[in-house]
């Protein structure tokens, strides 16, 4: 470790590590541009410089490696001066459009303009203008306030992996742009706009929305994938302008996926702002207590094992665990949190986990992924693979439909077969996942929402045991869900009781009039035409697919707008904040729950946000370790049985619209335009 | 540098008409590729680039860049990166003889406007326009680092130096004419040695004077 001095602060840092890193240990701030702790280095935009004793003049030090006795100051005159001279070089050709610059107040370079700017211009020549480039619906270019810091590119080619953007030309004719002017195709597009130090790069559809002083910033999770990555909702009033990454190192590191960040829009759209009571078979408004009547009138004298509830995928831990306890008062084992039918076993922990976490996966030096396109399931754990393939060479299997996750795959086959062979041993690629030191199997729900869902668990797992992926400090064992209900309602035991019957199984009920009474918490991506002629309550904050078929809506809070606890797919328990109040009458969803409940006579004895919480703590304690992943033991799960013949199907066909907020979102839709529909129809599915 | 075809003056089609390398370029630049160790490939970009740009008539069209890219397996953005930053490489068609004229301060001194205006006159072309017959691409260039032979021109791979109004109109004629004038010096000059008389170093016997046969 070597030894250096900080401005007379004596400090030892690990190797390896820039003079800029060992600035910050000892806390000593350095002002940069293109330096990024979590891409490659460039040193190009100079405004680092730090005096070295013994070098002739300041050095860059963010492409300096610490050595053994350097003596560094960062206070000097002349490092000022340094800045200073760099700061004027960069302004030389930056536009003073601060005003009406969207980065304004949130920007590096005015932020650092007022430490090392000066307050005149020694130039009187004409700045250069760059024209606009096109990326696509979200990036809106302004290029002409391009410092030209390069970080953009090299987030592109590095970790979204699509090698899309360039700096060409040289000198004074530098630009920054896409080859032949396409949109940035990556689902981690949006990423480069936080990237970007100036206003160059800003976002589109938040164009002259608001300033970042008037926003109400709130700390809160993500639910739009399984990821739950670390988000910042920022509110003005009642609404919802914009959400952005939070740093987590063990979730998302800092990036966002343009789902996530974008979807927000459709917060605003579709909504569900009152109670609606279906009336001659139209839906017609309601006041609270009339559709609490209807429910109540509909209900009341029925069998619980004539009910039946389904939990969807964006409901949070507190309404699901309320869903659950309403049921089990009523008398009904007719509950299932597992809206695509996969096959999971609520009972041992370990099966429906991504048992070596989001930021284990970067260590692992073979995968195999059984039916699931991590870079549309799961973004920001696709970045992790593709880290491990960048670092360690990862070696990737694909079983299933053929995917381009932005690494290398190799593709072994396409459905069961395949999988049977690595299980059993007889395939080359068992043999990659044997010789690896941390080897990996991510099965995703494409795999296991099938009839035979169950048998293929148990061949993963046979894979698992088989070719030593699961040791004392290593679990090999992965399961990638979509939604961020499914793990937090899977702990909670939101699965078919003793008789009980599971969505297929309700689904079947209400087709035959076996079921009456069906309660959507949020489901939305079931068939609604084989609800048959059931009784539907739907409750949820979007007007999709459930809204539609409902017979009773009970208007509940998005994501932004409660309070809730997620699980994500490693088995992280976070929990998400209000950001702004639920719309109209809507109301927080344990709260529905719980006035149904009285409403039906059936008390489910819970006041206060405290004592849902207390309860969840009840039916599993593992909701008392928030921000926590807690290891789950290895014990045996599967079907046994054969498995069939058909090859395992992609759950995601739409990385942009996976959901109902994200079905509302223009936004989205125009994603979809731009990037999903060419692909679509070259494949020839449209006609 | 939006590299669309109206921006380099390149007709859409002379943009993309197809392009791949002749047998011997291939096998010239699949030599060079070898130079470098496995899995750095990368690195005959800039070779490669001039192949294509020689084999293209002095120019890389988008097909060309795009060849390069697919034969080196490297994302395309990288490779117009490339091309795009060295001078060298040409991004519009060019003239059978591509003139830069030296305009850096020795040649400027010695005359190189008087040059370019002789280029631009026999040419019939503005700077950095090509003549309507195809034979000359005429442009002014940074130091060419022959500022003792100044004022010079580079005509395609070779160098003209010492030159006068006069002498560079002939030698341009010539070109015209389809004849190969001698590079270098032309004004009788070998090299860069002294034009007349040797005035220094004139007492030093023993040791061999470059190029004095």
């Amino acid at each position: 470790m070597p030894k250096l001095t900080i401005d007379d602060i004596e400090i030892e840092v690990p190797v390896g590590i820039s003079v800029l890193q060992a600035c910050e240990i000892a806390g000593k701030e350095v002002p940069r541009f293109c330096y990024h702790e979590r891409l490659s280095i460039a040193g190009n935009c100079r405004m680092c410089l730090v005096e070295m004793e013994r070098a002739p003049k300041p050095i860059a030090s963010c492409a300096m490696p610490v050595g053994e006795g350097m003596v560094i100051r960062t206070d000097t005159d002349t490092v000022k001066k340094a800045r200073s001279g760099v700061m004027e070089f960069l302004l030389i050709n930056h536009p003073l459009d601060c005003p009406i610059c969207d980065q304004g107040g949130e920007c590096d370079l005015q932020d650092q303009a007022m430490a090392y700017g000066i307050d005149h211009s020694r130039y009187q020549e004409n700045k250069r203008a760059v024209e606009e480039k096109h990326m696509g619906p979200l990036i809106k270019t302004e290029m002409t306030r391009c410092i030209h810091c390069t970080r953009c590119v090299r987030f592109a080619t590095e970790v979204a992996g699509v090698p899309e953007l360039g700096l060409l030309g040289r000198g004074e004719n530098a630009e920054i742009t896409t080859y032949l002017e396409k949109s940035l195709d990556s689902e981690l597009s949006a990423n480069v706009i936080d990237l970007c130090p100036v206003g160059a790069l800003t976002s589109k559809p938040y164009a002259f929305v608001a300033r970042p002083w008037e926003l109400k910033k709130t700390e809160s999770v993500d639910v739009l994938d399984a990821v739950g990555s670390a988000i910042r909702v920022d509110a003005r009033g009642a609404e919802v302008l914009r959400v952005l990454p939070r740093l987590s190192d063990d979730v998302n590191e800092e990036w966002l996926s343009d789902k996530s960040r974008y979807a927000c829009d459709g917060l605003r759209r579709q909504r569900l702002d009152r109670p609606y009571v279906r009336q001659e078979g139209v839906l017609r408004e309601a006041s609270w207590a009339e559709a609490l009547a209807a429910i109540g009138s509909r209900m009341r004298g029925l069998d619980g094992s004539r009910i039946a509830a389904i939990a969807g995928d964006l409901c949070d831990a507190e309404a699901m665990v309320c869903l659950k306890d309403l049921m089990a008062k009523l008398g009904s084992a007719n509950i299932d949190c597992r809206q695509e039918a996969a096959h999971l076993d609520a009972s041992v922990r370990g099966s429906y986990l991504l048992n070596s976490t989001i930021a284990g996966l970067e260590t692992a030096d073979a995968a195999l992924l059984v039916g699931t396109n991590p870079r549309w399931e799961a973004p920001l754990v696709n970045t992790r693979l593709r880290k491990g393939w960048l670092r360690q060479g990862l070696k990737a299997g694909v079983i299933g439909a053929p995917i381009d996750p932005t690494y290398p795959t190799e593709y072994l086959g396409a459905g069961p077969e395949t999988l049977l062979e690595v299980a059993q041993d007889n395939h080359p690629f068992a043999d990659t996942l044997k010789a690896a030191e941390r080897g990996a199997v991510i099965v995703g729900t494409g795999a296991l929402s099938r009839q035979d869902g169950g048998s293929v668990l148990a061949a993963v797992r046979q894979i698992a045991d088989k070719l030593g992926l699961v040791r004392d400090d290593w679990n090999g064992f992965n399961v990638l869900h979509q939604a961020a209900a499914r793990v937090g309602g899977l702990d909670l035991g939101l699965v078919p009781g003793p008789g009980g019957r599971d969505v297929a199984g309700i689904l079947q009920g209400a087709s035959d009039g076996s079921i009456d009474v069906v309660y959507l918490l949020g489901a939305d991506e079931i068939d609604m035409a084989k609800l048959g002629q059931a009784f539907v309550i739907y409750q949820g904050h979007h007007g999709d697919t459930g809204a539609h078929r409902a017979d009773v809506v009970l208007p509940g809070a998005a994501y932004t707008e409660k309070n809730g606890t997620y699980v994500n797919t490693e088995g992280r328990v976070q929990l998400g904040r209000m950001a702004t109040a639920p719309m109209g009458d809507a109301r927080e969803d344990w709260t529905i729950i719980r006035a149904l409940s009285d409403a039906l006579g059936v008390s489910i004895g819970v006041k206060s946000l405290g004592d849902v919480r207390q309860r969840l703590v009840e039916v599993n304690p593992l909701f008392d370790r928030v921000d926590e992943v807690v290891a789950a033991a290895w014990e045996p799960f599967g079907a046994s049985g054969p498995m069939g013949t058909t090859a395992f199907s992609l759950p995601v066909d739409n990385f942009y619209m996976t959901d109902p907020i994200s079905r509302a979102s223009e936004t989205m839709a125009r994603c979809t335009q731009d990037f999903v529909a060419p692909k679509q129809e070259r494949t020839g599915t449209h006609g | 540098m939006t590299f669309e075809p109206e921006a380099v003056g390149a007709s859409e089609a002379e943009e993309t008409s197809a392009f791949g390398f002749s047998a011997e370029n291939k096998e010239r630049l699949d030599r060079i590729i070898g130079r470098y160790p496995a899995g750095r490939e990368n690195s005959a970009v800039i070779p490669a680039l001039d192949l294509a740009q020689r084999q293209n008539g002095g120019w890389l069209s988008k097909a060309a860049i795009e060849h390069v890219a697919t034969y080196l397996s490297m994302p395309k953005i990288r490779v117009l990166e490339v091309a795009t930053f060295y001078s060298m490489f040409n991004l519009k068609p060019v003239g059978r003889h591509f003139v830069q004229v030296c305009r850096t301060t020795p040649c400027w001194l010695r005359g190189s406007d008087e040059l370019a205006e002789t280029a631009k006159a026999v040419a019939g072309c503005g700077l950095g326009e090509s003549s309507d017959d195809g034979m000359f691409t005429v442009v002014e260039v940074e130091c060419l680092g022959a500022c003792c032979n100044a004022p010079m021109v580079q005509i395609n791979d070779d160098y003209y130096e010492d030159l006068t109004a006069e002498t560079f109109r002939a030698l341009l004629e010539a070109l015209k004419r389809g004849e190969t004038p001698k590079p270098g010096p032309q004004n009788g000059r070998k090299g860069s040695e002294p034009v007349g008389e040797w005035t220094s170093l004139t007492d030093l016997p023993d040791l061999p004077r470059a190029g004095a046969e």
